[in-house]
């Protein structure tokens, strides 16, 4: 019993990842529909802010808190600036799309390599995140996992009421929905565009510092993870916010059973093998968006 | 020296003879403008400077470890010239980069034997890249020095092992472990040939020393999510994990064994991957009180360590923690250096012939070079991490072991290879 409930809090700590690395995705691959091979490197970004940050500030805990919101405007800007420059002339190239951003993927890992050394590097965790809460039985829950997890619920519940309840989400929303109809309404589908691709990679920045709680930085520290994120958001139903966060704690949780019968290898594999039948079954994911148009 | 004069494709294409061509492999190296073949045919003499090649990652994955040995060697050359050489020659050190790909590192060491005519490469970190290159230094025959640690069961003519095989680090370890009454251990390591061959060897060792394996783990290189694996460790009832991983799977193995609670002294891990330099990057309060496997460390009394530290700090900063491999590498150029000096010449064949029975104070202690086996008599080590990063020995195993790297003098290990 205490092993269930040890392992299945386990898979809400990997789902909580999986999530708030899904989360910057949902908006703009699921709702954008654009391919973003370098979104990993917005997570990286993210990472090595708070790195920088810890190095000026000395305080494990407040380098931390400034980190959250200096990742999501840095890692945003990086989004936003990508998307100026590249991505709005290839809205019709989807493919193009995933070509160029994964060229600008190496090109950002490199300039990583070369500005922080291609050595990973480690943050210090802040004393209160270190140790473990005891529920009791043998049961535990990381301190480290618990902060990730009211992160990512957090997020979600912030880009829910900003997608549901805001000016910009409705405009994000039509957008999404219909382009042109949007259009012709008057909304400035460029702007909005930009807007959603700063929050969606803003996001991935929000990652890229809770990341820094489990592993080391590394150049290569999103892209181990942009696979992972990907199967979220297309199990879930491609723009589906509830989809990925159903679908992150159900990986998770599948992962984390699995590999506690069998090995951490064969957990990723059968895993990969269970989303690769799902897709047979369900290829639109999880939810579906219900629209009128005849596409 | 210049004896026979045949054709470069004519020795290629003798490869498949080698063992039968002892007379060819006696004869010389190139001096003046004689061509003569024969073993290490390609290495130029000729002048008054000799090129040493330094096989390095200086750029990827890797490049942690390795840059760290690179350093080291150069110190060792430099130490070597300002002393006047070798044989009257200075060395010319001529570098590298593997790129922490292994391919890359068998086309780059043919580079070093063919274009650059190099006497002697020194480097490698893996046994991935070791496994690479030794088929080009062997239809070269040129030597190759290999500084770290490894997994045993090789014993290539053309390179020589100046790390530790099996039987001076991991049995050692396993003894250790067992006098102080830690007998059921927890495996856990990354997937690739050296944990799972470390591991066959353990659990033999435990079956026929009454220790008991309750569990065995093993996580994809790089991996960075251990949260079940630190819960198998927990619930497995073990007195020690002995760990294999290797790279920065290690970090994160150790916050999450943190978080979960887990403790040196509670339940002490025992690492074989973890150096100095290690310790400094997966950071000290992550690892205080653990255990290292290890012939070296940088508190490791004596006059000769005390030199070593001074000058490799001295060149490379004052902060630079010194470690195992660090430690094999720059005795590599010295032990090279005695041995072609005792043999009074630079060609391979000689040099191996006068290896047996090479002794040198090391910064280690005392290590004598076997010629048999081209390994080492190292002394193993087992310390223990401190809250200062650094790590002190607990425990030796009192005198030099001689090197087994098939471990035939073990009747345990019988079945393994």
């Amino acid at each position: 019993m205490t092993v269930i409930l040890n392992q299945s809090l386990t898979g809400i700590s990997i789902g909580a990842v999986l999530l708030l690395i899904a989360l910057g995705l949902t908006l703009t691959f699921g709702q954008m529909g654009v391919i973003n091979m370098a979104h990993g490197e917005f997570i990286m970004a993210g990472a090595y802010t708070t790195y920088v940050l810890q190095k000026s500030i000395s305080s494990a805990g407040v380098s931390l808190l400034v980190a959250l919101p200096v990742a999501f405007l840095v890692a945003g800007a990086m989004g936003a600036l990508l998307e100026w420059l590249l991505i709005r002339r290839l809205y019709t190239r989807p493919l193009d799309t995933l070509l160029v951003t994964w060229g600008v993927s190496l090109m950002l890992q490199q300039l990583a390599r070369d500005i922080f050394g291609a050595p990973n590097v480690q943050t210090a965790a802040p004393d209160i995140l270190t140790g473990n809460i005891a529920l009791g039985g043998g049961i535990t829950f990381a301190n480290n996992r618990l902060f990730i997890l009211g992160l990512a619920l957090l997020s979600v519940l912030a880009l829910t009421l900003i997608l549901k309840l805001t000016p910009l989400g409705r405009r994000i929303r039509a957008v999404v929905q219909n382009r042109d109809l949007a259009e012709v309404s008057g909304i400035a589908t460029g702007q909005v565009d930009r807007i959603t691709f700063f929050i969606g990679s803003g996001l991935a920045g929000v990652a890229g510092v809770a990341l820094t709680l489990v592993g080391p930085i590394g150049p290569t520290t999103g892209t181990n993870y942009i696979v992972d994120a990907f199967l979220v958001v297309v199990v879930g139903g491609i723009g589906q916010l509830k989809g990925s966060v159903i679908t992150a704690f159900a990986l998770g949780i599948l992962q984390s059973v699995l590999e506690y019968s069998t090995t951490v290898s064969v957990a990723k594999v059968i895993v990969l093998v269970a989303i690769v039948a799902f897709l047979q079954w369900r290829p639109q994911g999880l939810y579906t968006l219900r629209t009128r148009s005849l596409a | 020296m210049s004896g026979f004069s045949i054709s470069r494709r004519g020795l290629l294409a003798g490869i498949s003879a080698a063992g039968a061509s002892a007379a060819l492999s006696a004869c010389g190296a190139k001096t003046g403008d004689t061509t003569s073949t024969g073993s290490g045919a390609q290495a130029d003499t000729s002048g008054d400077t000799v090129k040493v090649g330094l096989l390095n990652s200086l750029s990827g994955t890797m490049a942690i470890s390795e840059v760290t040995v690179h350093n080291a060697l150069l110190l060792a050359v430099k130490e070597i010239n300002a002393a006047g050489g070798v044989l009257g020659k200075k060395l010319e050190a001529v570098s590298q980069d593997g790129a922490s790909d292994w391919p890359t590192f068998a086309e780059k060491a043919e580079t070093l034997i063919k274009d650059d005519k190099v006497v002697a490469t020194f480097g490698c970190w893996t046994s991935a890249s070791r496994k690479a290159v030794k088929p080009v230094f062997e239809r070269y025959k040129s030597l190759l020095f290999y500084p770290v640690q490894y997994e045993g069961l090789e014993q290539s003519p053309y390179i020589f092992y100046i790390g530790a095989t099996t039987n001076q680090q991991i049995v050692p370890a396993l003894d250790y472990l067992k006098k102080r009454g830690l007998t059921k251990l927890y495996l856990v390591g990354s997937d690739y040939v050296f944990p799972r061959t470390a591991n066959k060897i353990i659990k033999a060792y435990a079956k026929a020393n009454g220790m008991e394996v309750v569990g065995e783990d093993y996580a994809p290189l790089g991996s960075t999510e251990f949260g079940t694996i630190v819960n198998k460790v927990k619930g497995a009832g073990a007195d020690a994990v002995f760990n294999t991983l290797n790279g920065d799977s290690n970090v994160a193995f150790f916050k999450e064994y943190k978080s979960a609670g887990l403790t040196a002294k509670g339940l002490p891990v025992l690492s074989v991957s973890i150096a100095e330099e290690e310790v400094k990057s997966i950071g000290t309060q992550y690892l205080d009180g653990q255990l290292t496997a290890w012939n070296y460390y940088e508190t490791t009394p004596g006059a000769a360590n005390t030199k070593f530290v001074a000058a490799y700090q001295a060149a490379y900063g004052k902060d630079k923690p010194t470690s195992d491999p660090m430690e094999a590498a720059y005795i590599s150029v010295h032990l090279w250096k005695a041995m072609v000096e005792k043999a009074g010449s630079f060609d391979v064949a000689k040099v191996k012939a006068a290896s047996d029975g090479i002794e040198l104070d090391a910064p280690e202690g005392k290590v004598t070079v076997d010629g048999a086996t081209q390994h080492v008599y190292k002394t193993a080590r087992i310390g223990k991490v401190g809250s200062d990063g650094l790590i002190t020995e607990v425990w030796n195993s009192g005198k030099p072991v001689k090197p087994d790297p098939y471990l035939r003098g073990y009747s345990w290990a019988s079945g393994l290879s």
